[in-house]
Formats: C-alpha cells, structure tokens, sequence
C-alpha cells in the first residue's frame, strides 16, 4: 500500500474531571504518516500540545497491539474506529486521507462515568466479573488439563466467547448502552465446559443481577454490538445468557 | 430469585416483551384470517357471521381478556423499558453513525410501537368500542361490513390504516426473530429459517391487513 502524509483536523473530547462540564476541542496535526496507528497520531498530537505548554489529552492505552481491551474511543461515531473486528490502536491513519476531520469523543454510557477526556472508569465490568465470571478450584498442584474430555465444538464455542477483551465497545455501541453481550460472552465461556458446570446457575443470576445493579440498558436485539465488537463475539452468546437465565431462574427454590 | 426478582431484571423484562410479543403474534393470525372473509365477496355474510361468534362466544370473550391483559403488558413494559434504555446513556455522542452496524428498524421499535398505540385507539374507536356498547345496551347488533365500507370509502381513514400496517410490518419484522432471540433460541441451523419465516408472516399479515381497506376503497369487494 501507498505510503502518503496527511494533515488533519481533530476534534477531540476535553473534560478535566468526573464533574466537570466537557466540550469538544479543535486541534490540527500535520504530515501524519498513513503508516501511524491511530494511537501514535494521538502521541504526536499530545507533544505538539507539550510543547505548546497545553495539557495533554488523556486517553486509555495499554498493550497496542489489539488484545489488553484499554484503548476506547469513540471514532466519527463508531466505536474503535471505521474499520471492522479491530481495535482503536490496531486502527491505522491509512484509513483517512489528507483533509479529514475526525471526531474522538469517550464512550458514552452512565455505567462508564468519564474519568478525564477520553478515558472512563469501565470498573463495573469489573464488578460484573467479580459477580460470578470466575470458577472456583482447590488450591494445589494445577489438575491435568487434558484429564477431562471436552466435546470439540464447545471448546470451541467457549473459546470463542472468551476472546471477549472487555473493552466496552458493546456498551458504547448499543442504542441502550446495553453490556449483555460482554456479559454473554462471560457467562458462555464457562457454561460450555465441564469446570463452569457447579457454578453455572449461581453465576448467570449473580452477573446479571449486578450487571442491572451498574445500570446498563437491556438489550432490544439491534445486533449492532456484534457489528462494532473487536473481537466479533457473536450475539448467539445473548441467546445462550438468556437461555441460561431462564434456566437458572426458573429451577431456584425462592419464592 | 424470587418471582418479583426474575420478572423485574433486566432479561426478565425482555421475556415479558418477548412472551406477550408473541402472544399478540398469534393473535394477529386468528384477526387477519377472519378479516380476510370479507374477500369472499359474499356480501360480507361470512365475515359477519365469524363477527357475530367472535362477539357471542363466551370462551372468545374470555380470551379477549387475556388478549388486553397481553396488550396492555407488552405497551407498558416496553414504554418502561423505551424510558430506561434512553437514560442508560445520559450524555449523548456528538457524532454517531448507528446505521453503520444496524437497521433503523430494529433501532426504533419504540416509536413504531407508539405509532401502532396511536393506530389503535383510534381502530379500537372504529371498530370495537361502538359494537361492544350495543352488545351490552341490548342495542342492534353493528353490521361491522357494512361499517367498513363506509369508513374506508374515505381518502383520509384509508391512509391512516396503511400508515398503521407500515409501521406493523417494521415491527413485526424486527419482533418475530427479536422475541424468539430473547428466548434464547439461536442456531445456525434454525435461525435462519426463524427469520424467513418472520419475514414471510410479516409480509402475509401485513399484506392482508393492507388489502382490505384497499379493497372497499377501490369497490374491489361490493
């Protein structure tokens, strides 16, 4: 591909903390390389704004190369960016041409409150997993993994679904800032093998109920969760968490 | 889980759209095909006859009870849910391009349901209120074809009603397979024919419900 520069007109979220009032900002960025990750254009930017002796803008990042789930921008309305089943810092500036203007802002939900600029505060995930998005085994010598025969096609499956990276995507996408579909990637993972199984109902309700607890929307099935998500976790993992909370709802004992 | 636990959590709430969505799926079958009587081009004597056992009968008004009950669950819950999803994002994107990952559709069940409320107050005005308070009073009983072919003689009345099947189609379109996904069915075997055949009832549904206003309209029926 065409190595080419690029000047830019970015328009970028600015917010100082959790309380204060945000807006978008202006800024111009010069000779970007089309070979730059999206990441890097924001690096120049931020040196260009050290020099000018201006704040730099904050965003999330971690491990660059698409798997740690941090980065999270919201990219001429869509999460991570243009491009498909990729993340914002695996996005490359060859996706834009000279010219453009482009608008960052952070994902936007009330369950994801905003930290600083684009960076927000995804704990609730966080909480969500603490919930029940974890198997509890005897401390010890680790147990031999091939000990336990495992149907080739959940592996599969449950594989699959744990590529989730936890990233937001779903959330910042959906229309009702729904999480079921990291939710459903969490509870499928485990509820397809064998180790998930003596915690399999506790943790469908459990991850649900905190999952409404953070104040996530519910899902109306627009699919658009799977169209953004990085990872492309398919929305048959909503079914099965429905299909699991139905199961696990209906067979409690509580009245 | 309690009972007022699983029915107020957030999947608990999409089975209860879902359920009575359904419901009302079925429903809409048995109102299409006595409706579509009028195509027989009797004079209206079938369709009047099934108008007089719907009416009559003591089990169909039973059922008419659970019929609103659904009716009124489905409206409510979804109003409910409609709220709580638009304040689940308080502050809204500058930019954003929904139509890059869904269907517009699938995005505004909300509006097109209140388009179909709105519809139906004023279809229940037309033909429900005004036979049930003469079947009540004791009064002569409505001639419902006849009722039909005056009101559907107007250009107005006419349009309202195929505006009303537009907006049920997009929402059936979108409900059939959306309901069956929040039961938790989802295969790749089956879900592609769930979708043919939701697409394939909203087409016929809608296309009969269309026809019948059209049909007097145009004097396609005497």
């Amino acid at each position: 591909m065409e190595h080419y520069l690029m000047n830019l007109t970015l328009k970028v979220w600015r917010q100082k903390n959790n309380q204060a009032k945000g807006k978008l900002e202006t800024y111009q960025v010069k000779d970007i390389s089309s070979e730059m990750s999206f990441l890097e254009m924001f690096d120049v930017l931020n040196e260009q704004l050290i020099v000018e002796g201006k704040e730099p803008i904050a965003f999330d990042h971690d491990c660059r190369e698409g798997i740690c789930g941090m980065c999270s921008m919201y990219i001429n309305g869509q999460a991570h960016g243009p491009w498909q089943q990729n993340t914002t810092c695996q996005l490359h500036m060859r996706a834009f041409k000279d010219g453009d203007t482009i608008v960052v802002e952070p994902w936007r939900s009330g369950a994801f409150p905003v930290v600083k600029d684009l960076v927000v505060d995804r704990s609730s995930f966080d909480r969500i997993i603490q919930a029940g998005g974890f198997i509890s085994v005897n401390t010890g010598n680790a147990v031999d993994a091939n000990a336990m025969p495992i149907d080739k096609k959940d592996a599969d499956n449950a594989f699959m679904a744990a590529a989730c990276i936890g990233c937001g995507a779903c959330v910042a996408t959906c229309k009702n800032g729904s999480a079921m579909l990291f939710v459903g990637a969490k509870v499928s993972q485990l509820a397809l093998l064998p180790q998930g199984a003596p915690e399999r109902e506790s943790r469908v309700l459990n991850m649900v109920a905190q999952m409404d607890k953070e104040g996530f929307g519910n899902c109306t099935n627009t699919y658009a969760c799977e169209a953004e998500c990085p990872k492309g976790i398919s929305v048959a993992n909503i079914a099965r968490l429905n299909s699991e909370f139905l199961l696990a709802g209906l067979s409690t004992e509580e009245k | 889980m309690t009972w007022r636990h699983f029915f107020t959590s957030s999947i608990g709430k999409k089975f209860t759209m879902a359920f009575t969505g359904l419901f009302l799926i079925t429903f809409l079958i048995v109102h299409a095909s006595i409706n579509a009587c009028i195509f027989l081009n009797d004079g209206g004597a079938t369709f009047n006859a099934f108008a007089h056992f719907m009416s009559h009968n003591w089990i169909v008004r039973f059922l008419e009870l659970g019929l609103f009950g659904g009716l009124i669950v489905h409206i409510i819950q979804g109003l409910l849910l409609w709220k709580q999803n638009g304040s689940s994002r308080p502050v809204a994107y500058h930019v954003n391009q929904p139509s890059k990952n869904s269907k517009w559709y699938s995005r505004s069940m909300g509006i097109l349901g209140t388009l179909l409320l709105l519809f139906l107050i004023m279809h229940l005005n037309h033909f429900y209120i005004g036979t049930k308070i003469a079947l009540y009073s004791g009064d002569q009983p409505h001639n419902l074809y006849i009722e039909m072919q005056e009101l559907f003689s107007s250009n107005l009345i006419v349009g309202l009603y195929i505006a009303g099947v537009i907006a049920l189609f997009w929402h059936l379109y979108h409900g059939f397979q959306s309901a069956l996904q929040t039961l938790g069915i989802h295969h790749k075997r089956y879900t592609p024919i769930i979708k043919m055949a939701g697409t394939g009832y909203a087409v016929i549904i809608c296309t009969l419900f269309a026809l019948m206003p059209l049909a007097f309209y145009f004097h396609w029926i005497s």
